[in-house]
């Protein structure tokens, strides 16, 4: 006995290093501990400040991360320039997602959420809940969860941890997709898809991680690669890897992986949509890079070709299904799935720097950085518009809009641009800083099918301009809403943000740059 | 060049094209707010330019001044730095411009006082006194450019001031694109200035341009003369000019007579040194000069519009100036006096065909003129004094300045020479005669006005600067040749006036020209004096008038050979992208679109096919895997 709990050596944890999730995690419990005892009436705001607290709180204290290099907890957690990056990105976004969540000036009844999930849609106690102010504050708590689970899935040095990570991150997103107040059944419905096609991707990555445990002994990236570079023809490591990548490009949304996002986008609560899209593909992307460079940087020529044939797919599929949606959301969501293939352009520029040095490594963080932003911001807009039946995403409700609210018009007109990435918005930038390693590395034909499949997905994005600037506006259009405080930050913040990026991008590019480096 | 940096008074010279461009910003940007008050900034600006302008010119000393501005462009080796050149040259258009500008903005005050876009009229005119300084006082053909693109803009707006009247938007598009064309010729002549030299300032240009092979500076020659032309009406490019004159009056005095019409004129005599090495496009300025001098004759004695005589004149004056600068060293000093003295006078004749035009309705057919003389009599006046002085009646200032050109083409000495100087002798017969029946149309013979016109003098604010040009008329030629020579004061740019070895004494030649212009005034005497005058212009006219009257068909070799080809193209074009290009890209929309439709099946918002598609895709994932680690 004695000598077995010798042998268990405690490993050694840099709580600074740590900080970040303690911090964000803690708000998470602190949350579930309100919902617990807060007393109702004050539930609402508690929970927004403990959740604002925790994700900017994350943000801070990994910001003091900066320039630290080092593998803690046992090897397990992985600080180092690009996880501290993308760890702050998810913090950010987090936090304005948050604010988006707790806007209470747009929906009559104060907020987008439901009041009970668990009344049964359409029973007469729903009808009678669908007025009151009562919400369904466990949203903050699930949605601080999901954010530490992001964080923790860019820093995972392990295959282990990126599981549990990814369960998570993804378990209360699961949850929190069917919560919308209106339209309860669509979202509920999302809710459930998402969840058994996420659990199917789950079971894809864990058969995965068994198989490359299986081929190479250890769990550890680092461990992997050594082995991998020993005997990289492997059939159990390749399938290991293939079929995490199949996990984790479902999470990125990338196709043919993608089939839940146009109908999760659309059923679920449009603030977190948002958050779906800004941080989720943030935290999706990190795990990639970190697995496809640290764990599979010497069998890059493996997996090479398949992530140059996945983002073309991706990137075609998203702008030509994209051109066809009518429903604003389901643009996006199409959107989402072009942007993903941008993404991988990015992830192609890999040099065969060991620890992502002058690869695509920093071109993609900034385009995650960038494209996060810009996408919350244009599912920010969507909540502004509404009708008699919640929000008014069709696009025939959008016919004339400069007229009726110039600014929401200039705001998203901006958004689309910089999602069409247009110059001199944030969206060009990011194209050509995860254009240009692709086209050092000699991708230049892949870089030509994404131009390509930019001009497409332009059509979709210039349509809504269109319609917004040169259509009769309708009689019976949405009417504007005027949003409170919360979603005034989120916008003002993501249109800066888009302005500032494309205008003068230099120094976060140079920061992302600087901070594209892996720890092994 | 010898330059000196600019000190004291000099170095805000700057404020000369900052002014009226300030005037021009608030009253554009000021909107309705600045119109009670708005045409006494736009003068304001102008008449502080001139003092300003006037101060310089002291202060100048017969030095050439640089400026240094800014950067305006440094882009890898074209590094364009913003400067002015301030030297005798520029100094004498800076005076003309503010101080001809000035009182025409004075005029103006009256000429649009119950027009309800008066305070824009004057910013556009800021915004030309403001680009045409930069014109003259650039020390780079960049920054020239600029003011010459502006001058353009700026008159492009003027003459479509009225732009609901048809005529004048069409005579505003059509001076706007035949200006194109030289600017077009311009712009090469910058390039090529740039490939070959690598710079673009004055200095640099002049400074090296001896350096390049003979072919290139023709080109260059030819270029900047082509620019010239389309700038100051000359042939080929004439035809818009008299078009032109659908603007209102003061523009056309000061745009498209005394300054504007002028760039040409500056700008071949600031590249002298280009043209210096380069004979054969001296020559072909030369060719340019005579060819259109006559053209604007011949077509200015049969017009019946009285603007368009005395554009038809304008045409014809600018063409003895690029005669003049086509002569070489002994013909500069002889443009730039006629240049400035017609200045006075043509800008004092459109002032006061502005002032008859205000008693008539505003009707400009001389045919329903007559006997003015005795109801306007300041306009009168004025008028005969500047006919005077454009006819070169003696000691007058166009018997200085237009005597000095003739001089100086004989001066060649060669056959040439006497072609040139006989080609200059007949066109000052015309231009007699045209003047003179105008003179006799408008204030002569008896009224022939239609019903309801009751001529009246212009109010004082409209003669006053008429009054002031008038005497400029008179003195200018005095002044400028015989009491203080130009000739001395642009001694600094085009060299010491060396004297010249008259091949026919001057004094034969100004007997001769008196004797011609007598002739011509005489002449038309006989036509029109003597007779009734018609009140519609006869039809049963010998093919010679019919030509005139119709500018020597310059419009329908234009139409014919550049309008009618270039619809064909552009309809060959429609065509081609209608049902080519059109075609294309719409086919591929359609395919994209209906692809998207048929991928769109594959949504079908069931679980179980989105599962299988990823279960498809995994298995596609695997084997494309296994299949690039086998083989």
């Amino acid at each position: 006995m004695l000598s077995a709990a010798d042998a268990i050596t405690a490993p050694s944890l840099s709580l600074g290093a740590l900080a970040p999730l303690l911090v964000v995690f803690g708000a998470a419990c602190i949350g579930v501990l309100v919902e617990a005892f807060g007393p109702r009436e004050r539930r609402h705001a508690v929970q927004v400040a403990v959740a604002l607290v925790g994700t900017v709180g994350g943000l801070v204290t990994t910001l003091l991360l900066v320039g630290e290099r080092q593998v803690t907890a046992g090897g397990a957690l992985a600080v180092d320039g690009a996880s501290v990056f993308l760890m702050a990105t998810i913090a950010g976004l987090g936090a304005l997602s948050v604010l988006l969540f707790a806007e209470r000036s747009l929906d009559p009844a104060r907020s987008a959420f439901v009041a009970a999930a668990a009344v049964p849609a359409g029973s007469p106690r729903d009808r009678e809940l669908l007025t009151a102010h009562r919400v369904q504050t466990e949203v903050y708590p699930l949605a601080t969860f999901a954010i530490g689970g992001m964080m923790l899935f860019v820093a995972a040095n392990d295959l282990l941890i990126m599981f549990v990570a990814l369960e998570v991150l993804s378990l209360p997103l699961y949850l929190i997709s069917g919560l919308a107040r209106r339209r309860r059944l669509l979202s509920q419905e999302a809710a459930v898809k998402y969840f058994l096609l996420g659990s199917f991707a789950s079971a894809f990555f864990l058969y995965g991680l068994a198989l490359v445990y299986g081929a190479t002994g250890s769990v550890r990236l680092a461990d992997i690669r050594t082995a991998s570079a020993a005997g990289g023809t492997d059939v159990l490591l390749v399938l290991g890897l293939g079929l995490l990548f199949v996990g984790l490009m479902f999470k990125a949304s990338v196709a043919p992986f993608h089939a839940w996002t146009p109908d999760v986008y659309q059923g679920a609560p449009t603030p977190v949509t948002a958050f779906m899209a800004a941080c989720t593909k943030v935290a999706a992307f990190g795990a990639i890079l970190r697995l496809l460079y640290v764990a599979f940087g010497t069998s890059e020529w493996t997996w090479r070709p398949l992530v140059y044939g996945i983002a073309i797919v991706s990137m075609v599929v998203g702008a030509v299904l994209g051109l066809t949606q009518t429903d604003i959301k389901r643009m996006l969501a199409y959107s989402s799935i072009a942007h993903a293939g941008f993404l991988l352009t990015g992830v192609i520029g890999y040099g065969g720097g060991a620890d992502g040095q002058g690869t695509g490594l920093g071109g993609t963080m900034f385009y995650l950085l960038a494209y996060g932003l810009t996408t919350l911001g244009a599912f920010a807009v969507v909540t502004l518009l509404r009708d008699g039946d919640g929000e008014a995403t069709h696009l025939s409700k959008w016919a004339g809009l400069a007229r009726r609210s110039p600014l929401t018009a200039a705001v998203m007109g901006l958004f689309l641009l910089a999602l069409a990435g247009i110059p001199l918005t944030s969206g060009f930038t990011g194209k050509f800083a995860v254009f240009r390693p692709a086209i050092d590395d000699g991708a230049w034909p892949l870089v030509v099918v994404a131009l390509l499949a930019s001009a497409v997905a332009a059509f979709f994005y210039l349509r809504v301009l269109v319609l917004m600037y040169f259509s009769e506006p309708a009689a019976d259009g949405p009417t504007v809403g005027v949003p409170g405080l919360p979603t005034t930050i989120v916008l003002a913040v993501t249109v800066t943000a888009t302005v500032v990026l494309g205008v003068v991008p230099g120094a976060v590019l140079d920061l992302a740059e600087q901070a594209a480096r892996f720890v092994g | 060049m010898d330059t000196v940096p600019a000190d004291g008074l000099l170095a805000a010279s700057w404020l000369l094209i900052a002014l009226p461009l300030a005037g021009a910003a608030v009253l554009l940007l000021g909107g309705r707010r600045t119109d009670r008050w708005g045409h006494l900034l736009g003068t304001g600006t102008v008449v502080a330019a001139f003092v300003l302008g006037l101060l310089c010119t002291f202060a100048l000393d017969g030095r050439q001044v640089d400026v240094d501005l800014f950067t305006f462009a440094a882009t890898g080796s074209l590094d364009v730095q913003a400067g002015l050149l301030y030297d005798p040259l520029s100094a004498v258009f800076v005076l003309l411009i503010t101080g001809v500008g000035a009182l025409i903005h004075v005029y103006s005050i009256g000429y649009m006082a119950h027009d309800p876009r008066r305070r824009r009229f004057f910013a556009y005119l800021n915004l030309f006194i403001a680009a045409m300084l930069l014109l003259v006082l650039a020390d780079n053909f960049v920054a020239l450019y600029v003011g010459w693109e502006g001058v353009g803009l700026a008159s492009y707006l003027l003459i479509a001031f009225w732009h609901e009247r048809p005529s004048a938007a069409t005579a505003a598009k059509k001076a706007f694109i035949m200006n194109r064309v030289g600017d077009v010729g311009l712009a090469l002549a910058i390039f090529v200035m740039f490939a070959q030299l690598g710079t673009v300032t004055f200095e640099g240009v002049f400074g090296s341009v001896g350096v390049l092979a003979g072919g290139t500076v023709t080109a260059i020659g030819l270029l900047l003369l082509l620019g010239a032309c389309g700038k100051s009406g000359q042939f080929p490019l004439q035809a818009w000019l008299p078009d032109a004159m659908e603007g209102p009056t003061p523009v056309s005095a000061l745009i498209h007579a005394a300054t504007m019409v002028t760039a040409g004129v500056y700008l071949i005599a600031r590249s002298a040194p280009i043209y210096d090495q380069t004979p054969t496009a001296r020559a072909v300025v030369l060719a340019v000069g005579a060819v259109t001098l006559m053209i604007g004759a011949i077509a200015g004695c049969a017009q019946d519009d009285i603007k368009k005589v005395l554009a038809y004149s304008t045409v014809s004056q600018i063409g003895y100036m690029f005669l003049a600068v086509g002569l070489g060293p002994a013909g500069y000093v002889a443009a730039l006096a006629h240049l400035l003295t017609h200045g006075f006078f043509k800008a004092g004749l459109f002032l006061g065909a502005g002032s008859v035009m205000h008693a008539m309705n505003d009707s400009v057919d001389m045919r329903r003129y007559g006997g003015l003389a005795s109801k306007m009599k300041v306009t009168f006046v004025t008028f005969g004094l500047g006919y005077l002085a454009l006819i070169g009646f003696p000691f007058l200032s166009g018997f200085y300045s237009k005597d000095a050109i003739i001089e100086a083409a004989f001066d060649r000495g060669d056959g040439w020479g006497y072609v040139l100087g006989a080609v200059a002798i007949l066109a000052a017969g015309l231009t007699a005669f045209y003047m003179t029946r105008l003179m006799l149309l408008t204030f002569g013979g008896r009224p022939r006005w239609e019903d309801g016109v009751h001529p009246h003098e212009s109010p004082s604010v409209m003669t006053v600067p008429m009054i002031v040009l008038a005497v400029g008329s008179v003195l200018a030629g005095f002044l400028l040749v015989v009491a203080f020579p130009l000739e001395e004061w642009l001694a600094p740019v085009f060299g010491e006036p060396e004297g010249a070895e008259h091949v026919v004494a001057p004094l034969v030649v100004s007997v001769l020209v008196t004797l011609v212009m007598v002739l011509g005034a005489g002449t038309a005497w006989l036509f029109v004096g003597r007779r009734e005058v018609p009140l519609t212009a006869p039809v049963r006219v010998s093919p010679v008038v019919r030509a005139a009257r119709r500018a020597l068909y310059a419009d329908t070799v234009n139409e014919s050979l550049f309008m009618r080809p270039g619809q064909w193209l552009t309809r060959a074009l429609v065509f081609v992208d209608n049902r080519g290009v059109d075609g294309a890209v719409n086919g591929l929309a359609a395919t994209l679109g209906g692809s998207s439709s048929r991928l769109g099946r594959a949504q079908t918002g069931f679980v179980r096919s989105y599962a299988l598609s990823m279960l498809g895709g995994a298995v596609v994932v695997a084997g494309a895997l296994l299949a690039v680690t086998a083989g």
